[in-house]
């Protein structure tokens, strides 16, 4: 009863009602979500421009590795200068000129009016949507492109893998190709990280002279005394699906369905420029 | 008061280790431990989460009503979770890429709901700290001892750092494949439990029947 | 309807919470040792997580994803960051319901349940099933789906180490192993089978 005369005001009231009194539950909860809610809200605002720009760095830099463009030395956005980003039609593989910046290809993979579903048949990457509108990042030289990064994706084993594939200047030889986020089986899928493995992209020539597209990942070892060599890359070992995966995201996106259009788009205009 | 202290921080290490005796918290254990750097990761997260969740919710246990006592308990977690993985994905981005979901697990990890129902109701805010990190310093050391093996086994690296160097980059050593899948984080902590038991004879849980009593320490 | 029913298997078998993501450990280890309390156990699990992952994916769909708003005229708001406490609140909630309607409906069940239907709340495989919905970003078909082929992947497993740890009270184990440590090693050996699904592609 002492605490009653110590604490005489409002606060000590309530404080000291007993636990199981409806008012005192119903003050308790009240208090406890709003004070909670004030702090998480508070985080999240504070830390949400952080966590954007991580994003955006994260895919920057992934660009850069797959163009061989990485260093310790330089930020990462001032190498990313020397891009242009643009947005393309995938269907009929033009420039459209909406805002780069702000678009999000994947987010609008999930929005109806912003992308197509595809059909069994043609959704060899088992990706469900695709989003009608795609960003590339060009590299520029003055007024040359020497280097194209088109972003792909598609399921593997366990997961979708999300990477990069890069052109050079002639939109058939691949400079590279990357995947910056898979939950594949480390050591096994998961090699798909290998810096060998990787390597063994370079180089390798996606259509044939015909305009056929050609590149595959195979079985076991490439034979290089065989004629079609340059458009096949060895598989990983024990990964057999995670690489069937590969090459069919591979396969989707540099497809008619996928950049396909652009790719031979690009590579008819560099001809013409040419002669 | 010293002792108490003492008590409360060194006992979850060995004597009461939440995993290997109490077992509590096992599920994150087991999933995050393929690499040191995302064991050490998810360590600092559940520890802190333990300690300042033991602590508010010690300060606050005179008042919560007895019918909303697990609600309050989780939205406090809940909070204090939400905040780390907020704070993480800014400052950590790569690693709470790692963590993904497991971050979110930390709200169920009974680590923490546990600590705060058995230790934090009955006890003043300062030992309830005191006893989070306790807990939480328990699971870490599991945690990096699992993690430890995994990655040494697994990729002949520590902390992304090569040790052993690996076939497939040039060297001698022919990666234990078996550690990098999921199975294997079981085995070793089946075995560091049998290590643990071994030295610490009092934590022997008794059989159920006797077999036979050829090497049975005790009869039944 | 294929598609369903892939998803139905790979929850179960591919994708089983416990074997493969290692969820709701505790109880998985500290239920199971009899086949009556984990088959109890794996009935209640089913019965939340076939409520839970579809009422958090109705949520989340119309509350907190980015531009969930939208149909409230805010469709610049993503509350998404308030995703884990208003899960953890619905799986609360949605336990509790579950609980006055079984000691109503069905008491001998609710009986024989006892203090494990309250500790379904904080089983980390309720709170990770809905949690990969989220990730996976799984319509409301998809999450029933899902939701019910989650929890008996669960109830399977919890059932199958139970069969087996009954058996190993009759086995020799070393006293260090005995109990805690065999567990582990068992359902290690476990994962490793169920690793025998990966790659079925239905």
């Amino acid at each position: 009863m002492t605490e009653n005369t110590k604490q005489p005001g409002f606060v000590g009231k309530i404080l000291n009602l007993p636990n199981d009194d409806p008012k005192k539950t119903i003050i308790v909860a009240a208090l406890l979500c709003l004070v909670c809610s004030i702090l998480v809200s508070i985080s999240a605002v504070m830390f949400k421009p952080l966590q954007i720009a991580n994003k955006e760095a994260d895919i920057k830099k992934n660009i850069l590795a797959v163009t061989g463009l990485l260093s310790e030395d330089v930020d990462v956005n001032t190498l990313f200068e020397q891009f242009e980003v643009k947005i393309v039609d995938v269907e009929t593989g033009l420039y459209s000129d909406i805002d780069s910046a702000s678009y999000d290809q994947y987010k609008a993979a999930g929005d109806p009016e912003q992308s197509i579903k595809l059909s069994a048949e043609q959704d060899i990457a088992g990706i469900g949507r695709r989003a009608k509108l795609a960003k590339v990042y060009l590299l520029k030289e003055g007024d040359k492109t020497t280097q194209v990064v088109l972003p792909i994706h598609g399921y593997g084993l366990w997961s979708t893998l999300y990477g990069f594939i890069s052109f050079e200047g002639d939109f058939n030889t691949i400079g590279g190709l990357q995947f910056y986020a898979h939950a594949e089986t480390p050591g096994l899928g998961g090699e798909v990280d290998n810096p060998r493995w990787r390597k063994l992209w370079q180089g390798k020539k996606a259509f044939n002279d015909q305009g056929e597209l050609k590149i595959e990942v195979v079985r076991g070892h490439v034979d290089f005394k065989v004629a079609g060599a340059e458009h096949q890359v060895d598989g990983l070992s024990g990964a057999t699906l995670t690489s069937t995966g590969v090459s069919n995201l591979v396969n989707y996106w540099l497809g008619d369905h996928g950049f396909g259009p652009y790719l031979k788009n690009m590579s008819a205009l560099m001809n013409t420029a040419e002669k | 008061m010293a002792s108490e202290i003492k008590a409360a921080v060194y006992d979850p290490l060995i004597d009461n280790n939440p995993i290997t005796l109490q077992v509590l918290g096992v599920c994150s254990a087991l999933a995050v431990t393929t690499n040191m750097m995302a064991a050490l990761i998810m360590s600092i997260a559940l520890t802190t989460v333990t300690a300042f969740a033991s602590a508010i919710i010690s300060s606050i246990r005179n008042h919560i009503p007895s019918s909303i006592r697990i609600i309050v308990q989780m939205t406090i977690i809940a909070s204090l979770v939400i905040i780390v993985d907020q704070l993480l994905k800014a400052y950590a981005y790569e690693a709470s890429k790692q963590l993904s979901v497991f971050v979110g697990l930390i709200i169920t990890n009974c680590i923490v709901l546990g600590r705060a129902e058995a230790y934090a109701m009955k006890n003043p805010p300062g030992m309830s700290f005191l006893d989070g990190i306790g807990n939480g310093l328990g699971y870490s050391l599991i945690l990096m001892a699992v993690a430890f093996f995994r990655e040494l086994l697994g990729t002949g690296k520590l902390f992304g750092h090569v040790i052993i160097p690996v076939a497939n980059e040039g060297g001698w050593y022919i990666p234990n494949g078996l550690m990098l899948l999921p199975p294997s984080a079981f085995f070793v902590i089946g075995l560091l439990i049998w290590l643990i038991r071994s030295i610490k004879k009092e934590q022997v849980e008794p059989a159920d029947y006797q077999i036979h009593q050829v090497h049975r320490t005790e009869v039944l | 309807m294929e598609h369903y029913l892939s998803l139905f298997i790979r929850s179960i078998f591919i994708e089983n919470l416990a074997l493969s993501f290692f969820l709701g450990m505790c109880t998985f280890l500290a239920v199971s040792k009899k086949i009556e309390t984990a088959l109890g156990l794996g009935i209640a699990v089913i019965l939340v997580q076939m409520i839970t992952v579809p009422a958090n994916n109705l949520i989340y769909q119309f509350l907190l994803k980015d531009g969930a708003l939208a149909w409230a005229g805010y469709p610049d708001v993503d509350l998404s960051f308030l995703g884990l406490i208003s899960f953890i609140g619905v799986i609360a909630a949605m336990v509790q319901i579950l609980e006055m309607a079984m000691d109503k409906f069905t008491p001998a069940l609710y009986n024989a349940l006892g203090i494990f239907l309250p500790l379904i709340t904080v089983n980390c495989a309720i709170l990770g099933g809905t949690l990969f919905m989220v990730e996976r970003d799984y319509n409301l078909a998809e999450s029933a789906v899902y939701g019910v082929g989650s929890g008996l992947g669960w109830a399977l497993a919890i059932t199958a180490i139970a069969g087996i740890r009954e058996k190993l009270k009759y086995s020799d184990v070393p006293d260090g192993l005995q109990g805690l440590g065999i567990t582990f090693i068992t359902a290690g050996l476990m994962a490793l089978g169920f690793m025998a699904f990966s790659g079925i592609q239905l």
